[in-house]
């Protein structure tokens, strides 16, 4: 089933290391291989700073490999250069960034940041068309068509991030980079959006990367998810059974830290916590694939141990 | 009963827009006790935020303070001029923003930006504020903190930048710290790592925390009381308990109900139906009404009064009325009710009286 399904995106090998050289040198992603598969929801989550928006804006061609290559639809997007061809590719490949205040124009309208893209790839022939394209996607954000007119920083911090979102649907891509799309709603905008990004996706056939560290939200939208630690893919494997038989340290440390909406639990609450050092022994691992479609970042002498857990769980 | 470090008595602030007037905070009251956590949870523009840059004195040129009082161990902040403002903002009331990036400077390096409270307010020296600065960076997380003290802002990550400015907000020990989303940007594990930061600083220095989130699973652990806002005013307000063991406005059941677990099944969630109203326009009787499927023919017509179910235990809504029918929350909600009767057998919704918006602050 796997094998005829058509690869979106392919991460081979890369590695991205800023100020190399310096003092503040940070291998910001390392080694790290993963595909995306067309129509589906791929999860990255991981600690802060464990590379997640760095690769995803190497996909986005804003950061280039230190080395290894990223394939947008076979192509290495690093050859892609013709201007007809970044133009396709900008339009294809929308990215809805983490930190919404920094990512719009605060002294455009609202309007005209939903329809920004639109504008700079000629795709509206006339201001009715623009205005309806605005109208539509502030109401499938769940924002007023009332407020069009008005400017980011007359909106609270959600309202913000939902101009965003609607900034990135405006240009029907093809595949969506959410960078923590949601973290910044309540929980019941988050719900809303969720479910809207879900109908999109089987309306429009959207492959989405959404980069969350909500792992319960994750875990709801994402068919795989990849779990990144210190810029290190860590575990690979469909959501359920990352969630509910997850075989890494980290990912079980993860798992274990996640809030619950109960006042009990939460005091008793005694997260695993995870010991990096093991990792940082210098050995060389790998990607295993431990059980079916479920991969585990190891040396050769720690597959046994994680063979016994997913025999455990009846994985294998 | 202790003192008082911050009371909010009726405060009403609109904003002046081309559209027109956006009646952002509607009649709020609360308040809050030395070393007290109260959460303000509520959906995205309800009001959280700009609530709190009014206590800190840093509303938008636009806004305006219709009425209302914030008194702060007594002293009255609205109206307080700017100089005396700048002695308590940062040094006494700390505020960690929402927006990372904007309430760090671009241009300046983050050592000097985490030390700059006690160069300014404490007169320390230059090298032993950026020791300081130093354990802070390490207090919160920063791996190897020594060689990016001199980095700039655009060179962390986004959950990074959050905890350099929570560490600018906790190194001059504040008596009142107001965390507005403070761990949204983080993952789970650095989550609960600066929670028991914020824990361990407020047992040791008596901190009182206002703590804004949307997370019902972070507020559990975290807060002592929690308001519930919606549509610029606190639909319903009580302890911890009391908000997740015995909800009474159907908002607050929407909030508990809209959280996925990883047993949620895909497709399955349930959002609460509609958007929140227009402050151009606040519609006239509940606010929520129109979204809210247990809605009675009165919410179309008054706003409901808070209703008072014990001595901290507020609810704004008609369904407590005693005329009102007998609705079924759903079945997540009444499980909560039914773990928490056993509990506290005398718990009843029954029985609840109308009050004036001040009870609040009678505790
Ligand atoms: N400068 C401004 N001009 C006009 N309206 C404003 C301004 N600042 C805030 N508002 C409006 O006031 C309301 C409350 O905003 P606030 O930022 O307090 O929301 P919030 O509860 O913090 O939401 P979030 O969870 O999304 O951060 C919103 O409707 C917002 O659009
Ligand atoms: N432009 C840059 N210059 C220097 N270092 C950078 C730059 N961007 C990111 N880094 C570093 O690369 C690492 C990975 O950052 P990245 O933003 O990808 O993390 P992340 O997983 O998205 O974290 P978060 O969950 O906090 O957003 C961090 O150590 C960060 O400090
Ligand atoms: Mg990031
Ligand atoms: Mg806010």
């Amino acid at each position: 089933m796997v094998e005829n399904r058509k690869k979106m995106v392919e991460v081979k090998h890369l590695d991205i290391t800023f100020n190399k050289g310096r003092r503040n040198q940070t291998l910001a992603v390392q080694n790290t291989s993963f595909d995306i598969f067309e129509g589906e929801t791929f999860g990255l989550v991981g600690e802060s700073g464990s590379g997640k928006t760095t690769i995803g804006r190497t996909i986005m061609k804003l950061y280039e490999p230190s080395a290894g290559e990223v394939l947008y639809d076979g192509t290495n997007v690093h050859d892609i250069k013709k201007k007809a061809d970044l133009k396709q590719f900008h339009q294809d490949v929308q990215m809805i960034f983490q930190d919404p205040q920094a990512s719009l124009d605060l002294r455009m309208k609202v309007k005209d940041i939903v329809a920004e893209g639109l504008d700079a790839n000629g795709l509206v022939s006339g201001k009715d068309e623009r205005d309806r394209i605005v109208e539509e996607m502030l109401e499938t954000v769940g924002l007023k068509k009332e407020h069009a007119n008005r400017y980011p920083h007359e909106f609270s911090g959600g309202q913000r991030q939902r101009i965003g979102i609607a900034r990135a649907l405006a240009m029907n891509p093809k595949f969506i980079i959410a960078d923590e799309p949601i973290s910044a709603l309540d929980v019941s905008i988050q719900a809303q959006v969720v479910n809207l990004m879900q109908k999109l996706q089987e309306e429009r056939n959207l492959t989405y990367l959404f980069i969350a560290h909500d792992l319960s939200m994750v875990k709801y939208i994402s068919d795989r998810i990849g779990v990144l630690h210190w810029g290190k893919m860590v575990e690979i494997g469909t959501s359920d059974e990352v969630y509910n038989h997850p075989l890494h340290d980290y990912t079980r440390s993860l798992l274990s830290s996640i809030p619950e909406p109960d006042p009990e639990i939460e005091k008793a609450r005694e997260p695993i916590i995870y010991d990096p050092t093991r990792e940082m022994d210098g050995k060389e691992r790998h990607m295993i694939e431990v059980a079916p479609e479920h991969f585990v970042w190891a040396t050769e002498e720690e597959v046994p141990m994680y063979q016994e857990r997913a025999r455990e769980f009846g994985l294998i | 009963m202790t003192e008082k470090i911050l009371e909010v008595n009726d405060l009403k602030i609109n904003f002046n827009t081309d559209s027109g007037t956006v009646q952002a905070i509607r009649d709020v009251y609360f308040d809050l006790k030395p070393g007290e956590t109260l959460a303000l949870v509520g959906e995205s523009g309800s009001g959280k935020s700009v609530t709190t840059r009014a206590l800190m004195g840093l509303l938008a040129k636009n806004a305006r303070i219709e009425r209302g009082s914030v008194q702060f161990k007594g002293k009255e902040l609205i109206d307080l001029p700017e100089d005396e403002y700048r002695d308590i903002r940062g040094s006494e009331i700390a505020m960690i923003f929402q927006d990372p990036m904007t309430s760090l400077d671009p241009t300046m390096k983050i050592g000097q930006q985490i030390a700059e409270p006690l160069i300014k307010h404490q007169k320390m020296g230059k090298k032993e504020a950026w020791d300081k600065a130093l354990d802070m960076m390490n207090l919160v997380g920063i791996p190897n903190a020594e060689a990016h003290i001199n980095d700039y802002p655009h060179q962390f990550s986004g959950g990074m930048r959050q905890r350099i400015v929570i560490a600018i907000a906790l190194i001059d020990n504040p008596e009142v710290l107001i965390a507005d989303e403070p761990t949204t940007a983080l993952d789970v594990t650095i989550q609960a790592q600066i929670l028991d930061l914020m824990k361990k600083i407020q047992k040791e220095f008596g901190t009182s925390i206002i703590f804004i989130t949307h997370d019902l699973g972070v507020v559990a652990g975290m807060a002592d009381r929690v308001a519930v806002m919606y549509a610029g005013q606190i639909v319903e307000i009580g302890t911890i308990d009391e908000i997740y063991g015995f909800p009474q406005h159907p908002y607050t059941w929407g909030l508990l109900n809209s959280m996925p677990t990883t047993q949620t099944d895909r497709g399955s969630l349930e959002a609460i139906p509609g958007t929140p109203p227009d402050l151009l326009n606040p519609p006239v009787g509940d606010a929520f009404a129109a979204r809210n499927q247990y809605a009675l023919a009165i919410d179309e017509k008054q706003q409901p009064p808070y209703f008072q179910l014990s001595p901290t235990h507020f609810a704004a809504t008609w369904l407590l009325d005693e005329q009102a029918p007998e609705v079924v929350p759903p079945l997540t909600v009444r499980q909560r009710w039914a773990k928490y009767q056993q509990a506290h057998p005398d718990a009843s919704n029954k029985h609840a009286k109308p009050v004036e918006a001040s009870a609040i602050l009678a505790r």
